[in-house]
């Protein structure tokens, strides 16, 4: 109990990328995440480390794109709207192949939309969001806790695969306050021959790019980074499964959601329904393997989310549409209670979905 | 317990003051004073007096809080009216005021006004579970700011340290020794000790004045398990 603090997500999130070795954060403030930029602002001048507000979210990504090519752990945070501004950012980074961690912690919209917490950001995060074939490794923490836990593990990925690892959070998770341990977290550090690092006039100089002027070595690039996501679907994958073992129903959700929904299991066992939860801990890669197998156990799905049914198209390609998949969804802010959820299971029971 | 006509609740961020303005005016209200709560809070959008509307109310105290508290309006205003709770006198007054130097701000207009009635509690409010406030120099640093920040110097302090929901009556015993150690290097009182309501029981003779905090509930915690 001693070694505990009580932190906001937000600054669970700063705290352990400074523990993960991030010492340069480049930012612009934006709610529900301003918290991370004013634990950076405050932490990082005392530890040696480079907190810097940028101009713009564009200029901020773009500062990421280049402290990561010196071989920098180095991060950035936004919310939904700025996500978009750092998009073109962030397909860059893909084209050449270097590590980031980025941070959504996403409100409602479309837009300007509103303050409170969503996740309508799932398509920009999973399917590209950018220009450009590539992925980013997403993760969604359902709990402060994980918010520092996945941090860590989100930097280790980046630098792992020389992908952009994000963490999908919602202003939910961002803003409430929860006990955390920053012991137990594996920091891992890797090799970077290839980071801008200077020479010493010892090798030759490394060069770090997206353009390619002849179309064959742009597909041979294309071809060699698929192959290495393939490795990161087939490794990396994380889910939690809540009495799915004799599940009739299976709920889906991530995130607040998923807190939501595991309050809805229970009670809807309470009245003798048989419903079980999988958790994505990974949005990409999604965790397909445990939804295949479940789905010739149970009757349906349902997937909850805080948006107009996005990762229900993700459910139904894992599950290879062998059971219906209803959604139950609140948006633009709003939060279903158990009940909402309570109300969906109840409807599946009779086949409606 | 002496009651000062102004209660101001000011300190780093998170560390409940917005709980504790808002359980000390109810408490005031049972003392059968008449009072009213005033949000000043301008960093902030989410966790608001406003949050406890509805049993402010019912327990007959008035509110005051900024017109787009609530809603999707991240706007740093203060309504006209909470100058009503320096000028009414026939009120207790208590004003929750948002974290930090930054929230503090917010409260230098009202201050030459509460210097010349002279009759308030400027209150610190401590939890040495908070990561940027856990040392007792943390601690003052930060209320050198807040003092900087809206010219109005602390007179107590008040121990809310705890960890949330797994907050038990040891978190609270074990924050003694940082709070006793602030008090006296920062030569203020300790004003009260707050704590979540059920681990109040446990700490009833053993720390005075004592004051439970009815949180709000939140209803994605697993019970018995408390969420993930």
């Amino acid at each position: 109990m001693a070694d505990k603090v009580l932190m906001k997500g937000n600054e669970a999130i700063a705290e352990a990328a400074i523990l993960a070795g991030c010492r340069h954060y480049f930012g612009y403030p934006i709610t529900p995440q301003t918290e991370i930029a004013a634990y950076m602002a405050k932490k990082m001048p005392k530890i040696g480390g480079c907190f810097l507000q940028a101009e713009s979210e564009i200029a901020s990504i773009n500062m990421v794109y280049g402290a990561s090519a010196a071989g920098f752990r180095v991060m950035t945070s936004s919310s939904s709207p700025g996500i978009s501004l750092k998009s073109e950012g962030l397909s860059y980074l893909a084209g050449s192949d270097i590590p980031a961690f980025v941070v959504n912690v996403q409100r409602g919209g479309p837009g300007l939309g509103g303050i409170q917490p969503s996740q309508s950001d799932y398509f920009q995060a999973t399917k590209g969001g950018g220009h450009g074939d590539y992925k980013m490794i997403v993760l969604a923490p359902a709990s402060v806790q994980e918010m520092a836990s996945l941090t860590v593990k989100g930097f280790n990925l980046a630098d792992k695969y020389l992908m952009t690892a994000m963490i999908l959070a919602d202003g939910t998770i961002g803003q409430m306050m929860e006990p955390v341990s920053f012991e137990e977290m594996k920091i891992e550090t890797y090799e970077k021959p290839w980071a801008l690092s200077g020479t010493n006039c010892e090798r030759e100089h490394n060069i770090l790019n997206s353009l390619y002027l002849k179309p064959d070595e742009l597909e041979a690039k294309n071809f060699e980074r698929y192959e290495r996501y393939k490795l990161v679907e087939e490794n990396e994958a994380m889910w939690e499964e809540y009495e799915t073992e004799d599940a009739e129903f299976c709920l889906v959700a991530f995130g607040i959601a998923a807190r939501v929904a595991k309050n809805a299991v229970v009670a809807a066992r309470k009245e003798g329904i048989k419903v079980g939860l999988l958790r994505p801990i990974t949005l990409w890669p999604f965790p397909k393997k445990p939804l295949l197998a479940l789905a010739d156990q149970v009757k349906g799905f349902i997937s909850v989310e805080l948006s107009m049914g996005q990762m229900i198209e993700d459910i139904r390609l894992a599950t290879e549409c062998k059971k219906p998949v209803a959604l139950c969804n609140r948006v633009g802010g709003m939060i279903p209670t158990p009940e909402n959820i309570l109300d969906s299971i109840r409807k599946a029971q009779k086949g409606e979905f | 317990m002496e009651h000062k006509r102004l209660t101001l609740f000011a300190g780093h961020y998170g560390t409940g003051k917005t709980n504790i303005a808002v359980n000390y005016a109810l408490f005031l209200r049972r003392l059968g004073k008449k009072v009213c709560i005033a949000d000043l809070d301008i960093v902030n959008p989410y966790f608001r007096t406003k949050d406890s509307a509805e049993e402010l109310e019912r327990a007959g105290i008035d509110l005051i809080s900024p017109q787009y508290a609530n809603t999707n309006v991240d706007l740093p205003a203060l309504p006209a009216e909470a100058y009503r709770l320096v000028e009414d006198k026939n009120c207790y007054g208590v004003m929750d005021i948002g974290g930090d130097d930054r929230g503090a701000y917010a409260l230098g207009r009202y201050v030459p006004y509460i210097i010349k009635e002279n009759n308030y509690r400027m209150v610190y409010v401590a939890n040495c579970y908070r990561p940027l406030t856990r040392t007792v120099d943390d601690a003052l640093e930060v209320m050198a700011e807040i003092e900087q920040a809206c010219g109005l110097r602390f007179t107590d302090i008040v121990n809310n340290s705890n960890l949330g929901e797994e907050t038990t009556a040891e978190t609270v015993l074990n924050s003694l020794d940082f709070i006793n150690k602030l008090s006296e290097r920062s030569g203020l009182p300790i004003f009260l000790h707050s704590a979540k309501a059920s681990a109040c029981e446990a700490l009833e003779g053993k720390l005075s004045p004592l004051l439970p905090l009815h949180l709000q509930e939140r209803y994605f915690d697993l019970p018995q398990e408390g969420g993930f």
